[in-house]
């Protein structure tokens, strides 16, 4: 567990609210002082719009605002220039869907996804292949809940063009291992992408060592602001691509008729973008890095680890999805025997915890595990281990209330 | 857990666990599906029309106790009613969920329900079955 300091305190909501156990952070993770401290001080001392101005205080938040793409890009192992702000993953999968796949992929051409994907990396690529006539093919699941690699080999072809993968599941918190996936679809000369939305916010993430050519976060699941999030590109692939959006920012030369293009990344960041929250989520991430992101998934996977126990141990009439193993963070989606989990989630609120309940964006996934739905929770770095207590003493009370359902 | 000793009542408990009027109405029949996207509770509304009433009302679905207890209930209180009058329910069975309003004497046993008012997230679930129902008689207009 992060011990050095109380990382509760520089979260005002989680320290004003010591009665409530926030176990939602897969869905949004809440933020610490300094990134709410960022966005009050950008909008209060250096506010004006970016690229345009000549004036100081323009220079002023467009070094701010690239600043933040420096921090990012430090963030993630990457190239400052191949860092595109978007408001948030499911934004980036879709300009890679429109930008790269409606104007790369024919009829006959392969696109790869998993069993596992959250819908932001399904339904885009639904209207990829409806536009291109590419047909959408999915790598299965094992019964444990890992990708099941040795189905890869056939899956992929030289008919793949196109690879999307998520990084780590919402709902089973299982790691993919997307390096060893990239490097067999890039041999076969496929592109590859990988939804990050799960994996950046907890664990140190290399986009160089990935060996991807697209990778996907939102800022708000890593503690920063709303309305921002990060596609980061290989160059050499941006550079290619037409742009998704068009407007202002994004050009180099515009006539009544006909228009050029800026370089990547402006080239794929038309209008004003997110300047605030772009600054703020530089905060965010400078705010994980001082803390260190193996410290966070260790801290994520200790939880992990002792909840997973407990939930064996003292309530075994819960199912829980997902890999047993170090390849798994901090997420647990779960049953209750026959209890709908919308039931369980309501009666967790009761006692102060929130959880999520329902199909968490993977329709598909819980189709294949044969349930309507699933509660969850999940683990961040203001989580403790009090927290996991409380949530098993009030699972243990939901268990009581609903026993003719067992 | 004293809300939701409020929320639970028995009478939904009992629904929940033994669905009414649960299963399929043989053609001709009036058939609409409801579904909450967000949650995937998900139910299919079976009406037979008879002069003009209700002649027989069935259901299957799937969802939390909420949902179910709710459409479990509507579709025996419904039986029998005209098209307005079946309307009439509608409006009020909302008024008391989304606009916390007395229960009226006409929904009877829904008024178990009542409590579900004052939580948000569950709105949906309590008026799934009713906007479904609303949605098929505005059809079958």
């Amino acid at each position: 567990m992060i011990a050095a300091r109380d990382l509760r305190r520089d979260f005002p909501l989680i320290a004003g609210q010591p009665d409530q156990v926030y176990l939602d952070s897969a869905a949004s993770a809440q933020k610490p002082q300094a990134v709410i401290e960022a966005l009050s001080r950008f909008y209060r001392e250096h506010y004006a719009n970016v690229h345009r101005g000549a004036y100081a205080l323009s220079l002023e938040a467009t070094q701010a605002y690239e600043n933040a793409r420096k921090t990012l890009a430090r963030f993630v192992g990457a190239e400052e220039r191949e860092v595109i702000f978007v408001r948030n993953a499911t934004e980036a999968l879709n300009l890679v869907a429109y930008a790269w796949g409606m104007k790369n992929l024919r009829p006959g051409d392969e696109i790869l996804l998993t069993e596992m994907e959250h819908h932001a990396n399904l339904v885009p690529w639904h209207f990829v292949a409806k536009q291109t006539g590419a047909r959408i093919r999915a790598i299965p699941l094992t019964a444990q809940g890992r990708l099941d690699l040795d189905a890869i080999e056939t899956l992929l072809t030289e008919r793949t063009r196109l690879v999307s993968v998520v990084h780590m599941s919402n709902v089973l918190g299982t790691l993919n291992p997307v390096g060893e996936m990239a490097k067999a679809a890039r041999e076969r000369g496929a592109l590859v992408v990988v939804d990050g939305a799960q994996s950046a916010p907890h664990l140190p993430v290399n986009v160089k060592e990935l060996g991807a050519d697209f990778f996907a976060f939102s800022g708000h699941k890593m503690g920063g602001p709303t309305g921002v999030g990060v596609l980061w590109g290989r160059y050499a692939v941006l550079e290619q691509m037409e742009p998704f959006l068009g407007g202002g920012e994004m050009i180099l030369e515009v006539h009544l008729d006909r228009s050029t293009y800026a370089k990547p990344p402006q080239r794929f960041e038309a209008g004003t973008p997110a300047i605030a929250e772009a600054v703020a989520l530089g905060a965010a991430a400078e705010y994980l890095m001082d803390v260190g992101m193996e410290n966070v998934w260790k801290h994520d996977r200790d939880l992990l680890e002792y909840a997973l126990q407990r939930l064996d141990e003292e309530l075994p009439e819960v199912r829980t999805f997902g890999p047993r193993g170090p390849d798994r963070g901090g997420v647990i989606a779960f049953t209750l025997g026959g209890v709908h989990a919308h039931d369980v989630a309501c009666a967790l609120d009761q006692q102060g915890i929130a959880v999520r309940a329902g199909h968490h964006c993977a329709q598909p996934l819980h189709r294949k595990l044969g349930v309507p739905a699933s509660a969850r929770a999940s683990f961040y770095l203001y989580t403790t281990q009090g927290d996991v207590d409380r949530f098993i003493e009030a699972m243990k009370r939901v268990r009581e209330f609903f026993k003719d359902w067992l | 857990m004293s809300l939701l000793d409020e929320i639970y009542k028995q009478t939904i408990l009992e629904h929940y666990k033994r669905p009414q009027n649960f299963g399929v109405l043989p053609p001709p029949v009036l058939s609409t599906p409801g579904v909450n996207p967000a949650c995937g509770d998900q139910l299919e509304l079976y009406l037979r029309l008879e002069d003009g009433k209700i002649g027989a009302a069935m259901w299957q679905g799937q969802g939390c106790a909420i949902s179910m207890a709710s459409a479990s209930m509507m579709t025996g209180l419904i039986r029998g009613k005209t098209i307005p009058e079946a309307l009439d329910l509608v409006g009020k069975f909302k008024a008391m969920i989304v606009d916390g309003a007395e229960p009226a004497p006409e929904l009877g046993d829904l008024k178990a329900l009542a409590g579900v008012h004052k939580l948000h997230a569950r709105v949906k679930c309590a008026t799934l079955a009713w906007n479904t129902l609303e949605e098929a008689l505005h059809g079958a207009r």
